[in-house]
């Protein structure tokens, strides 16, 4: 039977009267579950953010139809050189259309689909961008700017203007904020595009579209579906790139492979597509914990070598309490508790000092070209987090007590009483 | 009369630096109110055996009996619930708890048996505490006492438990004659009074020949 009342009394005796080393063992705890909720909140606050600045914008299925060389060469079909090699030369690719064949069909079928959770349709073409004798490349995408504003937060890209008012406007242009600028252009006035095959069409400036990277805001404008299959002279069923999102993004791969064979299109799924930020997202997620552990290792070795020093003072009173009557286990109790205290108050100070440090950096202004919806340093203040800190508070305090508090375990007490 | 303690045939040999055999053939009883002294020159062996019969020390060969049950080989764990409850020891050099008060250093053996409520803990610390006459004393830190009154408070500390025998290494070994005389006293009247058994190792002539009985030992033997 175990006397908590009693082993905890001790503990706390030996502990307060040895305040000071009890207070630098406890702040090494707090140091780095500080540094461990500060970081990992900072870190992946940071990750969520690079995230969303990819998944937002992303389709997560984009069908479209790609420009490539036949897969099978007419050569293949002549049956005569079939056990032969042969070599075919300046493979050219197939004139073929741009756009996507029955495409109204396609979009019904997939909004149909239960974990589809909206389909957009796009028509992307390309333009002049014409102010006076100067004329400048760039890229009009047709959009249904409402849908687009729901499922990509196309909103958080218009810096002036709005989706609805695209939305709303025969013949209006959500202007890239490159072009903006190079024309000296403002909401209201027109701006005359060309396509590529001749025309001239005005259109009215509704809002600039700024994605944060230069080159893109260059030459990238919104406009409606209607709008571009009009200045292109296509009918309605002219569609270019359809895009999907779903509920999970999980379920992207199977579907892109699905459309692929039942299709015959390209269908890039998100994962496939950003393989490579995924492994940044890793290696961030590797560094934080990293170097918490090495803090939280740091710190038990502190408590290791206090909990060590303070057994060695307390050896009288070890055989004092074996002589009395307490057991091993007691005295190793009572030692094993002091190193849980310094890991209890440590880690729920390391905790506050973490949630404090965090809520001062979640207020610095961060203000980025890049990113014009982010104000402050990211941050992403997870309970899964301080759970987690607490538990290694814990744990690392339990594993730097139990070897000393094993030595006072089996500290014999005739040694001692021998030694005075 | 009812035997408290008893060593069969106790042997004890010291491996390092040489092979030592520092009890040869121990065998004696202690009965119930028996009030013994053991006496012999300096290195015959005396705390050895002292540190063997409180169970402290499990390395021996032979047998002890407590209120005629055999204590020898059993688990550790048992052996200190036995040392708490029925084992008071009083050491050369006052042992206490130097950063808990006096009566905090008395109640704890009572706290780790856990028998009594805290109330009446307190009150027989008290009591205690009381009839060696350091009441006084009781909310002072340990490490703040004199040598005499640290010795009063460690025989508090032993009968907080009423234990069957109280064994003493030298007791009175660093008290001047008044004080010596003093815990003699004590001891006297708690074998008068309460009939409790008392071993006590001493080099002092005049301590030993008041006392009931005297084994003599020398050279790791009982001689008388
Ligand atoms: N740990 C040990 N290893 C080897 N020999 C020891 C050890 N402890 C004690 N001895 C030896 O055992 C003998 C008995 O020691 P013990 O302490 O029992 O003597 P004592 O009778 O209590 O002497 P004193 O009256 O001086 O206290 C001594 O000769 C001592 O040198
Ligand atoms: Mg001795």
């Amino acid at each position: 039977m175990v006397n908590w009342a009693v082993i905890l009394n001790i503990s706390k005796t030996h502990l307060l009267t040895k305040i000071k080393q009890t207070a630098t063992a406890a702040l090494g705890v707090t140091f780095g579950i500080g540094a461990y909720i500060t970081l990992v909140c900072f870190m992946t606050g940071l990750n969520a953010m690079l995230d969303n600045l990819i998944l937002n914008q992303t389709p997560h299925v984009h069908i479209y139809n790609e420009i490539k060389p036949s897969e099978k060469q007419p050569l293949t079909m002549y049956g005569n050189v079939k056990q032969s090699f042969s070599i075919v030369h300046s493979v050219k690719p197939k004139l073929s259309q741009k756009n996507i064949h029955n495409a109204l069909p396609i979009i019904t079928y997939l909004r149909n689909k239960k974990e589809v959770r909206g389909v957009l349709p796009q028509v992307k073409t390309q333009i002049f961008y014409i102010a006076g004798s100067i004329e400048l490349g760039g890229n009009l995408t047709g959009i249904n700017p409402l849908d687009e504003a729901g499922l990509f937060n196309l909103g958080d890209y218009i810096v002036e203007g709005s989706a609805e008012a695209l939305q709303n406007t025969d013949n209006g242009i959500l202007l890239g904020i490159g072009i903006a600028e190079k024309m000296a252009l403002k909401i209201g006035d027109r701006v005359q595009v060309s396509p590529i095959n001749g025309g001239v069409f005005p259109l009215k400036i509704v809002g600039f579209y700024q994605s944060g990277i230069a080159d893109l805001d260059a030459v990238q404008s919104f406009t409606k579906i209607k709008t571009v299959q009009r200045i292109l002279g296509r009918t309605n069923n002219y569609i270019t790139d359809i895009n999907v999102k779903m509920y999970d993004i999980e379920q992207a791969i199977p579907l892109s492979k699905k459309i692929e064979q039942q299709f015959k299109l390209t269908a890039v799924d998100i994962k496939t597509a950003n393989a490579q930020f995924e492994t940044g997202t890793k290696i961030r997620n590797l560094i934080t914990y990293a170097v918490s552990i090495t803090l939280l290792i740091v710190a038990g070795f502190g408590v290791y070598n206090i909990l060590n020093m303070l057994i060695y003072e307390k050896m009288n009173d070890i055989a004092i309490l074996k002589a009395t009557g307490f057991s091993g286990k007691d005295v190793q109790l009572i030692f094993m508790s002091q190193a849980m205290i310094i890991g209890f108050v440590g880690g729920i100070l390391g905790l506050l000092i973490g949630l404090g440090l965090v809520s001062i950096i979640d207020t610095i202004p961060f203000k980025t070209e890049a990113l014009p919806t982010v104000e402050t340093y990211p941050i992403n203040l997870d309970p899964v987090f301080f759970v987690i800190g607490f538990s290694f508070a814990m744990i690392s305090t339990f594993l730097a007590g139990y070897l000393p508090s094993k030595k006072a375990r089996k500290i014999d007490p005739v040694k001692i009483i021998r030694g005075q | 009369m009812s035997i408290v303690l008893e060593a069969r045939h106790i042997n004890k040999y010291f491996k390092k630096p040489v092979l030592f055999h520092v009890l040869k053939d121990i065998n004696f009883q202690i009965k119930k109110g028996e009030f013994a002294s053991i006496m012999g020159k300096s290195g015959c062996g005396k705390s050895t055996l002292l540190y063997i019969l409180s169970t402290m020390d499990t390395d021996y060969e032979g047998e002890l009996f407590l209120n005629n049950q055999l204590i020898t080989n059993q688990s550790s764990e048992h052996l200190s619930v036995l040392r708490n409850k029925h084992i008071g020891f009083v050491f050369q050099f006052h042992y206490l708890l130097s950063e808990f008060t006096v009566f905090e250093n008395v109640m704890l053996p009572a706290k780790k048996l856990g028998e009594k409520s805290l109330q009446e803990i307190e009150y027989d610390a008290y009591e205690k505490l009381k009839k060696l006459n350091i009441e006084h004393l009781a909310q002072k830190r340990a490490s703040r006492i004199s040598g005499g009154e640290k010795q009063r408070v460690a025989i508090a500390r032993a009968l907080i438990n009423n234990p069957s025998i109280i064994m003493g290494d030298e007791p009175t070994g660093n008290l001047d004659s008044y004080n010596a005389e003093n815990v003699f006293n004590i001891f006297k009247q708690l074998t008068d009074e309460q009939g409790l058994s008392l071993l006590i190792v001493t080099h002092d002539e005049d301590f030993a020949n008041k006392t009931h009985r005297i084994i003599q030992m020398a050279d790791g033997e009982i001689v008388v």
